[in-house]
């Protein structure tokens, strides 16, 4: 039997927090140095929500959001996803590219790829940090990137989510560089068959 | 101002007229509409996956395309509405990601539609139009004066089915 959110007991739980917040603290050191600025991180929120609140998560279903999804390969298999606001994916290319932070324009083909290249360290963070809590190796491939409404990027992980259970697992993170936050969310979301390979890997199986 | 109905997720809503159904932000899900023009009793559908024969968890009906359209066909009929004159639209099933690849996961829009339509196929329900496929999110509204299905997209337009 293969282990979906809904069947985790509190420790496990717990511990899929708790990697949520050392990945994202990790990914957060990541954007400072790729920005070359001080960025501050309130601390994580993994929270688990029904489909009905899911995607209410980023402040409506129709707000435009950028989604960057990478595959996951290695001894655990699965995807990870990064999300932002429009808004907040705009702020973070123009400090990328040492434009006016409030400059809001259609992303231009370089801006995409420097959006890429944000959700591919970001991702690359998180994963490198559960693979060194886990010992076990863990692949990102070449990140995609879809902007559209909340509702359709967040369908993906979502239904991932839907094969073996009725909720979702994702962890909410404030950035912020100076008085502009940047608010962002990540999906781990792993085949429904390797749930009980990073379990055991924490040490966790119920 | 008709009654607005929201219908989330692995959800399903159907009423009588006057109403508007709709689902807001269909990606790799499939929203199906039904509608007795006769009866003017409209219901929606937000499907995310194709059958509940494959999933390990399936108590949620309303989470399937087979199980779905079976319950909410079962709604309208206890609203008034009579099985042989129901229509049915459908929307959604894009693919919002493109890898170059051809994996289960991405390819789940296509089987949402395919299973959504073999469903209706089964009960003898008629499709009369459909806005499925591509690679970008639609919100979608049905309403129960005429039956019409608006489909409203980011760059993509805005579309009447």
């Amino acid at each position: 039997m293969a282990t979906g959110i809904d069947d985790l007991n509190n420790l496990q739980l717990d511990v899929l927090k708790e990697i949520g917040n050392i990945g994202a603290g990790n990914a957060a050191t990541a954007l400072a140095k790729l920005l070359n600025r001080k960025v501050d991180m309130d601390v994580p929120r993994a929270k688990i929500l029904g489909f009905t609140e899911v995607s209410e998560v980023l402040g409506g279903a129709e707000l435009p959001v950028v989604g960057i999804l990478l595959k996951v390969s290695g001894d655990l298999t699965g995807n990870i996803m990064f999300i932002l606001q429009h808004k907040a994916a705009s702020m973070l290319v123009n400090m990328l590219m040492c434009r006016p932070l409030d400059e809001l324009h259609d992303f231009t083909e370089m801006d995409i790829s420097a959006l890429k290249e944000i959700g591919n360290i970001l991702a690359g963070s998180y994963l490198s940090a559960l693979s060194s809590l886990t010992n076990l190796t863990i692949m990102p491939s070449v990140p995609d990137l879809a902007i559209d409404m909340a509702g359709a990027i967040l369908s993906v992980p979502a239904i991932e989510f839907g094969k073996v259970g009725d909720t979702v697992l994702y962890i909410e993170t404030e950035f912020s560089e100076g008085f502009e936050k940047v608010v962002g969310d990540f999906f781990l979301v792993p085949d429904y068959d390797t749930y009980d390979v990073l379990l055991k890997a924490l040490g966790v199986v119920g | 101002m008709d009654n607005l109905i929201k219908v989330g997720m692995a959800d399903l809503q159907s009423s009588r007229h006057p109403c508007i159904i709709t689902t807001l932000g269909l990606g790799s899900c499939v929203g199906i509409a039904l509608y007795d023009p006769y009866k003017k009793v409209a219901g929606l559908a937000h499907v995310m996956l194709p059958s509940s024969q494959q999933a390990r968890n399936n108590t949620n009906i309303a989470k399937f395309a087979d199980t779905a359209i079976v319950k909410l066909v079962e709604d309208m009929i206890s609203l008034g509405a009579t099985r042989s004159q129901l229509v049915a639209k459908l929307a959604g099933g894009a693919q919002m990601f493109s890898f170059n690849d051809t994996s289960e996961m991405l390819r789940i829009g296509a089987r949402n539609v395919s299973a959504s339509k073999e469903a209706l196929n089964l009960l003898g329900i008629p499709i009369i139009s459909e806005d499925t496929g591509g690679n970008y999110g639609r919100t979608i509204e049905i309403h129960s004066e005429t039956g019409k299905l608006m489909v409203k997209t980011i760059g993509h337009g805005l579309k009447e089915i």
